[in-house]
């Protein structure tokens, strides 16, 4: 059997994916793993998702997107609202079935809100677009912030700016939820980064993806040849959307308290960092970069006060660094030893 | 009515802050095609300053916005040679990252020195209040020098891109970078000019932003630097006279809809208004649409 190349690929990241999945649970069970590490888990597989995703957006499609936290705010709130009223109501008790249900609920309103925000947004270029992706984040977290929601048996209710409702509160505006059943667990995320690896290699390898990465390396050229630019895009931003709002589901699950304050620009800006850091367009360096910079707070606690500082300055040097024509040659130089100089890098949002 | 216009002072006050950070970000978005999100913390940087010349040394209010001043351009000139100068060749995103990084160093170099407990700014210009209607209409010193201050500024920067060689020079190299320098202008040191008027305007609207909210933290600088980069793009991004527009807006905005609206949702109303203008006019208010060639 003659496998396809991009196929081989597919599957070598898969099993490189589940090989490390192994070790951690590994590491876990015999009790090499600190606590807090531990306690990481769950964040380093949404952070994972959460820069594939926004990868897709900014490095396949080309569009630099400020406001990925507010998919990832939409999916939390929708899955913890979701994940309450499917016990009440349809009296579901199986956590993991109640954690993939209500990821399936947080992912769907992601894509609606994504496909709402889409259209606005993908008729800007540039600039431009990636302020009115900042303005949607910031829109969305304020709305949620006035937004309350209650169970009173199996029906729900919603209010805007008006705390008093009846039955028990689930979302209570700025002070976002209390009381959430921690459902979620590392092996569903874990699952949940294998899913996402599947949808965007396989999109990024398809017809489709072949299509997005034309509109973003010349739209006039790819419209030229007949492709439907802004459905390509579009197709791009949802997918991202419905990812992120999943990775949005598993980290509402997570902690029992979430506030949409959670989810501010930082968030954005945090996640576009791993995207950056890992390489514009490359998912491997993406789900490295998350894992690092997710656990490197962690392993500069030694500094106490000084972590935040280092960790500016290790992303202010590692910028300079990987922008200096000189150790980029040199870089070049090491890797591609005897290969003819690859030359095709993943485009960026230029 | 009264009450109306109260909020309309209100929020051209709060707009002028917002049109004088603008005009920073607009005018090193404009040169150097560069996002500079770390412009809203040398706002912060600037009130520190200036905070600390009047608590600590004893410095009169006019001294301690100079100090303040000075101290930012040479913050700004900074860093533009360490962070940016190295990167004109990199990518938009690249230099985008590090901007942040500089925001977070400012932030936390901020949270080191200065605590992260809220100081509160004193009442730097208090020269008495303006009365009218009965008394019902109460207008502080604060808020007049805000607009005058506002003003003042605009008329200033107009005449210096318009009048001096340097800011020929600005707007020669924000229009073609590369046949400005054929032509013979220094271009590191015009931006380097840039990022110094820019970061010295972040330091009076630091310090005009504490004497009318008056807590000053390491993270003061974060939202207004947010909303001013909005009012900048409203505006139409590398526009002088947009920035002070879209400024002057975003602010009315914001407090008409903090009065009359939601309290909590005068925020996502100035970023709805943003992105409707943006859909009728893609490049701003005042933005010239970029044609694009094959």
């Amino acid at each position: 059997m003659k496998l396809k190349k991009s196929t081989i690929n597919n599957l070598i990241s898969y099993g490189v994916v589940i090989v490390a999945f192994i070790v951690c649970q590994a590491m876990i069970s015999s009790g090499a793993m600190s606590r807090s590490l531990k306690g990481q888990m769950v964040p380093i597989c949404v952070y994972i998702v959460m820069a594939i995703s926004l990868n897709l957006v900014v490095g396949i499609s080309g569009e630099l997107s400020l406001g990925h936290a507010g998919f990832m705010s939409i999916g939390a709130f929708s899955a913890i609202i979701g994940a309450a009223w499917l016990r009440a109501a349809l009296g579901i008790e199986n956590e993991i079935l109640l954690l993939v249900l209500s990821m399936i609920v947080g992912g769907a309103f992601a894509g609606i809100f994504g496909v709402l925000i889409g259209i606005p947004v993908l008729r800007l270029r540039g600039d431009y677009l990636a302020i009115v992706t900042l303005a949607f984040g910031e829109i969305i977290r304020n709305v949620l912030n006035c937004l309350y929601f209650s169970l009173e048996g199996s029906r729900l209710h919603v209010s805007f700016n008006n705390p008093s409702i009846p039955g028990t509160i689930l979302l209570n505006g700025p002070n976002g939820a209390k009381d959430v059943a921690k459902i979620a667990t590392f092996p569903v995320g874990f699952v949940l980064i294998l899913f996402t690896l599947f949808v965007v290699m396989n999109l990024v390898n398809s017809r489709s993806g072949r299509a997005i990465m034309a509109s973003r390396d010349n739209r006039i050229a790819a419209e030229a040849m007949g492709i439907n630019v802004t459905k390509y895009k579009m197709m791009a931003f949802v997918t991202a959307a419905v990812l992120a709002g999943m990775a949005g589901a598993l980290y509402g699950l997570n902690f029992s308290t979430v506030a949409a304050s959670k989810f501010k620009f930082d968030t954005s800006i945090l996640v576009l960092v791993f995207v950056v850091l890992g390489g514009i367009g490359n998912i491997w360096g993406s789900i490295i970069a998350a894992t690092l910079l997710t656990v490197l707070p962690e392993l500069l606690r030694a500094f106490a006060d000084y972590r935040m500082l280092v960790y500016a300055i290790v992303l202010i040097l590692v910028m300079l660094a990987t922008n200096n024509p000189f150790i980029r040659s040199l870089f070049d130089r090491l890797i591609h030893r005897g290969r003819s100089a690859q030359t095709q890098r993943g485009g960026a949002a230029e | 009515m009264v009450s109306f216009l109260r909020f309309l002072i209100n929020g051209i006050s709060l707009g002028s802050v917002y049109a004088i950070i603008a005009l920073g970000y607009t005018m090193v978005y404009g040169i150097a095609k560069m996002l500079n999100f770390a412009h809203g913390d040398v706002i912060m940087v600037g009130a520190y300053i200036a905070f600390c010349a009047m608590q600590y040394l004893g410095l009169p209010p006019l001294v301690a916005v100079l100090a303040a001043m000075v101290f930012c351009t040479v913050l700004g000139m900074v860093i533009e040679g360490l962070a940016y100068r190295p990167l004109r060749q990199a990518t938009k995103l690249a230099v985008l990252i590090t901007a942040i990084g500089v925001s977070y160093l400012l932030q936390n170099t901020a949270l080191l020195i200065w605590s992260s407990n809220p100081k509160v700014f004193p009442s730097v210009f208090n020269i008495g209040t303006i009365r009218l209607f009965d008394g019902n209409l109460v207008i502080s010193s604060e808020t007049i020098l805000t607009i005058v201050a506002n003003i003042v500024i605009m008329i200033a920067l107009t005449l210096f891109t318009g009048r001096t060689k340097m800011g020929k020079a600005m707007r020669a190299v924000s229009e073609d970078r590369g046949a400005a320098e054929l032509m013979g202008i220094n271009v590191n040191r015009t931006i380097s000019l840039t990022f110094a008027i820019g970061s010295a305007l972040a330091a009076i609207a630091g310090v005009l932003l504490c004497s009318a909210y008056p807590t000053l933290q390491p993270t003061t600088g974060s939202m207004p630097g947010i909303k001013a980069f909005t009012a900048a793009v409203f505006g139409g991004i590398g526009s002088i006279p947009g920035a002070m527009i879209g400024g002057l807006l975003l602010g009315i905005i914001e407090i008409l809809g903090k009065a009359y609206i939601s309290t909590e949702l005068g925020d996502a109303l100035v970023f709805a208004v943003l992105i409707v203008v943006l859909l009728f006019k893609p490049a701003g208010l005042l933005g010239k649409p970029m044609r694009e060639k094959v």
